[in-house]
C-alpha cells in the first residue's frame, strides 16, 4: 500500500438499465498511487463501473466519489481530473504522431508553451522522433498503445482508467507497457485497470474481481491466491467465478 | 475556446486528408453544376443539320443563312437529291434535315403560302422536338419581319415553347436545385458520416471522457463543414453567375443569407441522423436514399410539383429542398425579396429548430446506455 489517501470511494453502487442490474451494491476504495486491478468476465459489469466512474453515467443510487468530487454533482470536475483510454484504439490513425498529442493535450486544457514543450518530451521519452510527423495508421499498434496511454496521462490526471489497454499486444510490448503503468504510478498517478489477462493481474497493487454485477473478491493478488490456496490467479478467478454461476 | 479550435483544427485534418471527402466536398458541386448546365440540358448548341434547296432562290438563300448564322446550327451539308436523304441521317452525320419546296420564293409570294419540310432524327426524341421548335421559330421569325414589309400579311400562326423561354435556359432550372442537392449533401451526409466514424472507432467515447461537453463537440465538428459549405455556395453562385449567365435579379446578400438557414437545416438534420446510429454505412445510406432522392425527385427541382399525383404532392410539401428552390428561384430569377419568402424561410427555421431538439433528445438517451 502506497499510501492512505483515498482517490476513489464506492459505497452501494447500484446501476439499473431498465430491470437488468449491471452493478449491484459495489462497495470499495481505491488508494492514491495504487494499481487497482478490476477483472472479471464479459458483460460482468466491469465497463459500466467504469463510465460511472468517469462521469459518463449517472448512478442509480448509492455514493461515489472520485478525486473527491461527486459523480451526481461534480461530473465535469471529475473529467478534468481523470485520464481515459479505452478497449478500442483511440488515436486519430489520419492525424500525426504530434498532433495527436498537442490535440489532446489541448482539449484538456493546457497552455500552448506547455503543449508544446510536454508533446516533444513525450515523442523523445518514447524514442519517436524519427517519426513525429509520421500518421498514426504507419506506426505498429504497439507503439500506438504506448503513445495512447502517455497521450491518456499528459495532463497528469490523478486517476488513469484504462479500460483494457493491452488487448492484441505482442507480450514483449505489454511487459513495456506496464513499466509505463508502475511509473505512472510511481508519480502518485493513481491506475484504475481492467484486463482479461491474469499474468497482467498479479502485476497489480489490489485486484478486485467482478462476477454478474458483484464484486465477489478483493485484495491483494497474494492473499487472494493464499486465501484460495491457489498457485495463480487464473485458479482463483475460475474459482471466483463458477462459485457465483453456482449459488 | 482553445479547445474548440482544437477540434476544428482536427476536423480540418481530417477533411483534408481523407480524399474521398475531399472529393465530396469540393469536386461534386463544379461536377454536378457542369453536369447539370452542359449535358443535361434542353438547350441546342451547333446541332449538325442538312439543307436540300430544291428551288435555290433569294428566299430560301435568305432564311438558310438566319439559320445557320441563329448560333443554334451548323450546316455541315448540302443535298442534292431525295435519295440522298435518307443516307445522310443513316451515316449519323446530321440530325435534321431542311427541305425547301421548288419555287419556294414564287409561291411566297403568288400564293401567300411555301412549304418547308423539316425531318428531324427522332432516335433521339428530345432534341428531334428541340430542333424542331428551334427552326420553326426561326422560319416564323423571318415570315413576321418579311410581313412587316409586305401589304397583304401571310397568316401563319405556329406556337412554339420558344415563346415561353426563348433560350430555354436549362442552367435557370438546375441551378438552384443542384445548389440544394449540393448543400444537403456535404452538411447532412458528412457530418453524420464524421460524426458517426468517431463513434466507430471509440474516439468519441474518449471526447466525452474528456472536460469537453458535448456541445462543444458537435459545434467542433460540424463548425469547419459550415465554413466549406457557404464557401461551395457562394462558388456555385459565381458559376451560375459568370459561366452560364444566370441572372441575379434580387440581393446577393438575401441569398447567402438563406443559403446560410438552409445549411444549418441541413446540418441539424445531419446531426440528428448520426444521433440516431452507430455505423458509418447505415449513416450514408440513410443521407442518402432519405435526403438525396427527394431532393432531386420530390423537390420541383427537375419535375414539376403540380404534375405528380396528390400524395407526392404532400411528400414535396414535407420536404424542406422544395421551400429553398423557391426561395432560391424568387431571389435570383425573379428578384423578389423578403416580403414573398418569409413564409418558406420560417419553414426552414421551424425544421432546424425541429432537428436540433430531436437530436438533442436523442444525445441524452445515448449517453445514457
Amino acid at each position: 500500500m502506497k499510501s492512505t489517501e483515498k482517490v476513489i470511494v464506492v459505497k452501494d453502487l447500484v446501476k439499473d438499465f431498465g430491470s437488468f442490474r449491471a452493478n449491484n451494491h459495489l462497495t470499495f476504495e481505491v488508494y492514491k498511487g495504487e494499481v487497482f486491478g478490476f477483472l472479471g468476465a464479459n458483460g460482468a459489469g466491469k465497463t459500466t463501473a467504469i463510465k460511472v466512474l468517469c462521469g459518463l453515467l449517472k448512478p442509480t443510487s448509492g455514493y461515489v466519489k472520485v478525486a473527491g468530487y461527486d459523480v451526481y454533482s461534480q461530473s465535469n470536475s471529475i473529467k478534468a481530473a481523470i485520464g481515459y483510454m479505452s478497449q478500442k484504439f483511440t488515436l486519430y490513425e489520419d492525424l500525426t504522431v504530434y498532433e495527436n498529442i498537442t490535440f489532446y493535450a489541448g482539449i484538456y486544457g493546457l497552455k500552448f508553451k506547455e503543449i508544446k514543450q510536454k508533446s516533444l518530451a513525450l515523442i523523445y521519452k518514447l524514442g519517436l522522433e524519427a517519426h513525429t510527423h509520421k500518421l498514426i495508421k504507419d506506426l505498429p499498434l504497439g507503439w500506438r498503445q504506448k503513445l495512447a496511454f502517455s497521450i491518456a496521462i499528459i495532463h497528469n490526471p490523478e486517476i488513469v482508467f484504462l479500460d483494457e489497454p493491452t488487448s492484441g499486444v505482442d507480450p514483449i510490448t505489454r511487459r513495456q507497457f506496464w513499466k509505463m503503468i508502475y511509473e505512472a504510478a510511481d508519480r502518485g498517478i493513481t491506475v484504475f485497470v481492467t484486463t482479461h489477462y491474469m499474468d497482467e493481474a498479479e502485476y497489480c497493487d489490489r485486484i478486485s474481481v467482478m462476477s454478474e454485477g458483484c464484486i465477489v473478491a478483493l485484495d491483494t493478488p497474494y492473499e487472494l491466491k493464499k486465501k484460495y490456496g491457489a498457485r495463480s490467479l487464473n485458479e482463483v478467478f475460475l474459482e471466483l467465478v463458477r462459485t457465483k454461476q453456482s449459488i | 475556446m482553445k479547445s474548440f479550435k482544437g477540434l476544428f483544427k482536427k476536423e480540418i485534418y481530417h477533411i483534408f486528408r481523407d480524399k474521398r471527402t475531399l472529393l465530396i466536398l469540393f469536386a461534386l458541386p463544379v461536377l454536378q453544376m457542369l453536369l447539370f448546365g452542359y449535358v443535361i440540358t434542353n438547350e441546342i448548341k451547333k446541332a449538325h443539320i442538312a439543307i436540300y434547296d430544291k428551288s435555290n432562290d433569294h428566299t430560301t438563300k435568305d432564311i438558310i443563312n438566319k439559320i445557320g448564322s441563329s448560333g443554334y446550327f451548323n450546316i455541315v451539308k448540302t443535298i442534292k437529291n431525295d435519295a440522298e436523304i435518307e443516307d445522310t441521317f443513316k451515316e449519323g452525320l446530321v440530325k435534321e434535315v431542311l427541305i425547301f419546296e421548288p419555287e419556294f420564293a414564287v409561291k411566297l409570294e403568288k400564293q401567300n403560302i411555301a412549304s418547308v419540310n423539316v425531318i428531324t432524327d427522332a432516335s433521339d426524341v428530345n432534341t428531334a422536338n428541340l430542333l424542331t421548335n428551334y427552326t420553326t421559330a426561326i422560319i416564323n421569325d423571318y415570315v413576321i419581319k418579311k410581313n412587316a414589309q409586305s401589304s397583304i400579311p401571310l397568316k401563319i400562326d405556329i406556337q412554339t415553347r420558344m415563346l415561353y423561354n426563348p433560350e430555354l435556359k436549362g442552367v435557370f432550372m438546375f441551378v438552384p436545385g443542384s445548389m440544394a442537392m449540393i448543400l444537403i449533401l456535404i452538411c447532412a451526409l458528412l457530418t453524420s458520416v464524421a460524426i458517426v466514424r468517431e463513434k466507430e472507432t471509440g474516439s468519441m467515447e474518449v471526447l466525452l471522457v474528456s472536460p469537453l461537453n458535448s456541445v462543444q463537440i458537435i459545434l467542433g465538428k460540424v463548425t469547419p463543414y459550415v465554413s466549406l459549405s457557404v464557401i461551395n455556395a457562394i462558388s456555385i453562385i459565381l458559376l451560375s453567375r459568370f459561366v452560364f449567365g444566370l441572372p441575379m435579379q434580387g440581393s446577393f446578400i438575401l441569398l447567402l443569407f438563406e443559403c446560410f438557414l438552409f445549411i444549418l437545416m441541413s446540418l441539424s438534420l445531419g446531426i440528428l441522423i448520426s444521433a440516431s446510429t452507430n455505423s458509418q454505412q447505415l449513416a450514408m445510406m440513410l443521407s442518402m436514399v432519405a435526403l438525396m432522392l427527394p431532393t432531386i425527385l420530390l423537390s420541383g427541382f427537375i419535375y414539376p410539383i403540380e404534375n405528380m399525383p396528390v400524395w407526392l404532392q404532400w411528400v414535396c410539401k414535407i420536404n424542406p429542398a422544395t421551400y429553398f428552390i423557391i426561395i432560391e428561384k424568387n431571389i435570383m430569377l425573379k428578384g423578389t425579396g423578403m416580403e414573398s419568402i418569409w413564409k418558406e424561410t420560417l419553414v426552414i427555421v421551424a425544421y432546424t429548430v425541429l432537428f436540433i431538439g430531436l437530436s438533442v433528445k436523442k444525445f441524452k438517451v445515448r449517453l445514457q446506455l
